[in-house]
C-alpha cells in the first residue's frame, strides 16, 4: 500500500512497526512518552506499548545511552532520542567509548543493536544549539554507522532497518524536513540502509549530500536545467559508511563533484567524499572536487541562518566554479 | 576510623563485633575458603607486579589492601547476578570464575577485553571512569523487565564518583528502582588525589540524598563487607531497589604500576593500614575462634605459590595477536573499510612490508 505522510509521521510508524514485531525493541529519551516528543516523532506510542518500552527519562543524555548499552547487553535494542542534536555531547563519552567499542571489547560477544536518533541540522529558525550538524565527529569513530533519511519513505524504513542491526547506528533526522509530505510505500522496502541513491539523473556534475540538502540540490538542479548544465543528484544516505559505488560510478560519468552539507566543512563528511573520490576517480575527473558547507563559524543565530546553510545559490555558483574550470 | 556509621563485624585485631543490623552468618569452613581466595588474590597482584617490573606486561593495577572487600562482595553474589567492574576488580573476577590468566590479557597489551562476559556474568573492564556504572543501571533496568530474579553489583572507586556518569547512574536507578547496587571502594585515593578532594561528605550519605541507602562498610572487614553486600543484593532482587555501599579501605600499593606514591602520601599512613590488613584480621579470627592449623595456612600458601607460577607460565606464552585480528569484531555486520584495511594489510604482509 502507498499512502502520503510527512516525515515525522512516518518515523512514528517506522518507530511503532519495529516494535511491534519484536518485542525487545525499547524508546528512551526525554518528553517520549506522554509528550510524545517535542517533534511528536513518538506521538501515541507509550499508551499504545506502555511505558516500559517506551519510557520518558530523567533529563541526562549520558544515561539515555549509557543505559542503552547496559539494556543492548541484556538483549534489548533500545532507541535512544536524543532531543536535539546540540544536547547529545554529554552522551559523547558513552557513545565512542562503550557504544563504538564493547562489541569488540567483548571479542563479539556482545551486540550493541541500538540506534541514537539526532533530530540534526538546521533551518528551523531555533535558539542556540538546536541546529547543529554534529554527523562528521560520529562517522570519525570506528565501531559506529551514520545514517540519514531525506524522504518520509526512507524514514519509514531505514528507521526499521537501523533498529534491526547488530550494529549501533545513529541516526540522523533533518529536522527542517519533518513537516513535508511524500509517499511511503508500506510494503516494499527501497533498498539497502546504506545505499546512496540517484535523486536525479545528470550528466555534467554529481552533487551529492544527505538530510536536509537533498531538496536544496534538486532545486539547484532544476535552475541548472533551465540554464543548460546537468546535474547528477545523490542522496547519499548512508553517511558511514559512504556507498562510494554508486558516487564512483556517477562520478566516472560526470567527471565534476560538489559534496554540500550544512556542517562545517574542515574535517567533514563533504571532505571525506571529495579526498576518497579523488583517489579512485582521478583520471574522470574534469575539475577538482568543490564542498559546499556549513563556514567555520558556530551556527548563527536564525535571523542569519540561511546564509550560513547551503542555498540553491551557493550550489549553483560551485556548479559555475567546476564547469568553468579550466586545468 | 572506627565511628558509629561503620559496619564492622571483625576488629584489625580479629575479634568480633556486634552490630544493630548486620550479623556474620558464615561458618568455619566458608570463612577459610574466601582467606584462600584472598590469598590467592593477593599473590595474584604480587607475581603481575613483578611480570610487569620485567617487561611482561604493559601495566599493571594492583589492589592489595583491597582483598577483603572485593572477595567479600564477590562471595556475596549469586551465579546469576551480573557484574560491571573497573580495571582494578581482580578480586570479583575471580570470584566470577574468570579465569585468572584472562585478567592479565588487558595488561599483557594482547585484548582490550580478557574474557567472555556473557559466560562469567562478568563485563570486560571499563578504563574509563564511570561509565560502567550507568551500563550496570541499564543492564539492572533489562532484568527488571525480564522479572528475572538477579541483581546487579557494580563497582567504582571515590575518585570516580565524582564522575556524572555515577551521579546520573543514582539518579536513574533511584527514579526506575533498579536492582543495582553500587559498590564504591573508597581506597582513599584516585592516583594521587585524596578522596577528600572528591567529596566533603561521607560518600555513603549522598546516596540519601538520591533517594536510596547508603552504607559505610568497614573494607578491610570481609565479614562485614560480605554480610553488607548480601544484604542490598537480596534487598535488589526483591524489588527494594538500589544500594549504595562504601567500603572504607586503602589502596596499599600504587594507583598502577606507572604510578609512585611516595609522591603524595606518607609512610606513616600506610603503616597504620597495614595493621588492619584484611587478610591478617581474617587468620587471627581462624585461629582464634576455629583453632585453624598453621598446616591448613600453609598449604594455602604453597597453593597460591603454585598458582603464581602457572600464572607466569600462562601470560609468557601469550604471544603477540595476528595483527589481522584487529579486523575482527569492530562491527557485527560486514563493513566496506574493514573488509578494505584487511585486505590492504594482508597485501603488505604478503609483500613482507608489514611484520
Amino acid at each position: 500500500m502507498i499512502t502520503t505522510m510527512t516525515m515525522a509521521k512516518a518515523l512514528n510508524e517506522g518507530l511503532r512497526r519495529a516494535m511491534e514485531l519484536d518485542p525487545k525493541v525499547l524508546l528512551m529519551g526525554e518528553d517520549i512518552g506522554k509528550l510524545g516528543g517535542v517533534f511528536r516523532i513518538t506521538d501515541g506510542l507509550q499508551k499504545d506499548f506502555g511505558q516500559d518500552r517506551v519510557i520518558d527519562t530523567p533529563l541526562a543524555e549520558s544515561a539515555i545511552v549509557g543505559t542503552a548499552v547496559g539494556l543492548a547487553i541484556r538483549g534489548y535494542r533500545a532507541v535512544c532520542e536524543m532531543q536535539f542534536d546540540g544536547f547529545v555531547f554529554p552522551a559523547f563519552d558513552q557513545i565512542v567509548s562503550q557504544v563504538a567499542k564493547l562489541h569488540k571489547r567483548s571479542d563479539g560477544v556482545y551486540t550493541m543493536g541500538l540506534v541514537i536518533r539526532l533530530p540534526f541540522q538546521g533551518g528551523i529558525g531555533a535558539i542556540e544549539h538546536h541546529s547543529e550538524s554534529p554527523e562528521a565527529y560520529f562517522a570519525h569513530t570506528p565501531g559506529l554507522r551514520v545514517v540519514s533519511c531525506s524522504t518520509p519513505n526512507d524514514a519509514y524504513w531505514m528507521i526499521q532497518q537501523a533498529i534491526r542491526s547488530d550494529d549501533p547506528i545513529i541516526f540522523c533526522e533533518p529536522k527542517s524536513r519533518y513537516w513535508e509530505k511524500g509517499e511511503v510505500d508500506l510494503d516494499n522496502p527501497p533498498r539497502g540502509l546504506y545505499d546512496a541513491v540517484v535523486r536525479r539523473e545528470g550528466t555534467d556534475v554529481t552533487v551529492v549530500g544527505y538530510g536536509s540538502s537533498v531538496k536544496t540540490m534538486l532545486r539547484a538542479a532544476e535552475t541548472a536545467a533551465a540554464e543548460g548544465t546537468s546535474l547528477e543528484v545523490i542522496d547519499l544516505r548512508g553517511v558511514a559508511p559512504i556507498d562510494f559505488a554508486t558516487l564512483t560510478a556517477s562520478l566516472n560519468k560526470t567527471g565534476r563533484l560538489i559534496a554540500v552539507q550544512e556542517a562545517p566543512r574542515t574535517a567533514s563528511i563533504g571532505s571525506e567524499i571529495v579526498a576518497e573520490l579523488t583517489e579512485r576517480c582521478f583520471y574522470s575527473m574534469r575539475a577538482p572536487g568543490v564542498r559546499v558547507a556549513g563556514y567555520h563559524v558556530p551556527y548563527p543565530p536564525a535571523r542569519i541562518e540561511e546564509e550560513y546553510r547551503p542555498s540553491v545559490e551557493r550550489i549553483l555558483d560551485a556548479v559555475d566554479r567546476v564547469m568553468d574550470f579550466e586545468g | 576510623m572506627i565511628d558509629e556509621e561503620l559496619v564492622q563485624l571483625l576488629t584489625p585485631e580479629g575479634e568480633r563485633v556486634t552490630h544493630p543490623e548486620y550479623a556474620s552468618t558464615l561458618n568455619g569452613e566458608q570463612i577459610l575458603s574466601m582467606y584462600r581466595d584472598m590469598v590467592i588474590v593477593r599473590r595474584l597482584c604480587n607475581e603481575s607486579t613483578s611480570l610487569q617490573r620485567q617487561g611482561q606486561l604493559a601495566l599493571w593495577a594492583p589492589m592489595q589492601g583491597q582483598e577483603g572487600a572485593q572477595i567479600g562482595a564477590g562471595r556475596a553474589l549469586q551465579p546469576m547476578d551480573f557484574t560491571f567492574p573497573t580495571y582494578r576488580e581482580h578480586g570479583i573476577a575471580w570470584c566470577r570464575g574468570v579465569p585468572p590468566e584472562n585478567v592479565l590479557r588487558l595488561f599483557r597489551a594482547v585484548s582490550t577485553g580478557g574474557w567472555d562476559p556473557q559466560k562469567y556474568r562478568h563485563h570486560v573492564p571499563t578504563i574509563v571512569l564511570g561509565n560502567q556504572v550507568l551500563n550496570a543501571v541499564g543492564y539492572a533496568m533489562g532484568v527488571q523487565r525480564d522479572g528475572a530474579n538477579e541483581a546487579v553489583l557494580t563497582f567504582f572507586g571515590d575518585g570516580a564518583s565524582s564522575q556524572g556518569d555515577v551521579l546520573e547512574a543514582f539518579v536513574w536507578a533511584s527514579s526506575f528502582n533498579t536492582p543495582v547496587v553500587f559498590f564504591c571502594q573508597n581506597n582513599q585515593f584516585g592516583i594521587s588525589t585524596p578522596s577528600s578532594t572528591q567529596s566533603k561528605v561521607p560518600l555513603f550519605r549522598r546516596a540519601r540524598g538520591f533517594g536510596f541507602p547508603g552504607v559505610r562498610v568497614d573494607g578491610n572487614d570481609l565479614l562485614a563487607c560480605y554480610e553488607v553486600t548480601k544484604a542490598a543484593l537480596e534487598n535488589a532482587r526483591a524489588g527494594g531497589g538500589p544500594t549504595m555501599i562504601e567500603a572504607y579501605t586503602y589502596r596499599m600499593g600504587a594507583h598502577t604500576t606507572s604510578d609512585d606514591p611516595t609522591r603524595y602520601r606518607v609512610d606513616a599512613e600506610v603503616e597504620v593500614w597495614k595493621h588492619r590488613d584484611p587478610i591478617e584480621r581474617i587468620k587471627a579470627l581462624l585461629v582464634r575462634e576455629y583453632q585453624t592449623r598453621p598446616a591448613a595456612f600453609e598449604a594455602i600458601a604453597q597453593e597460591a605459590e603454585a598458582f603464581a607460577l602457572k600464572l607466569r607460565d600462562d601470560v609468557l606464552a601469550m604471544g603477540r595477536p595476528d595483527p589481522l585480528s584487529m579486523f575482527e569484531n569492530a562491527y557485527s555486520e560486514t563493513h566496506p573499510l574493514i573488509e578494505e584495511g584487511r585486505r590492504e594489510m594482508t597485501e603488505l604482509m604478503a609483500a613482507g612490508g608489514a611484520h
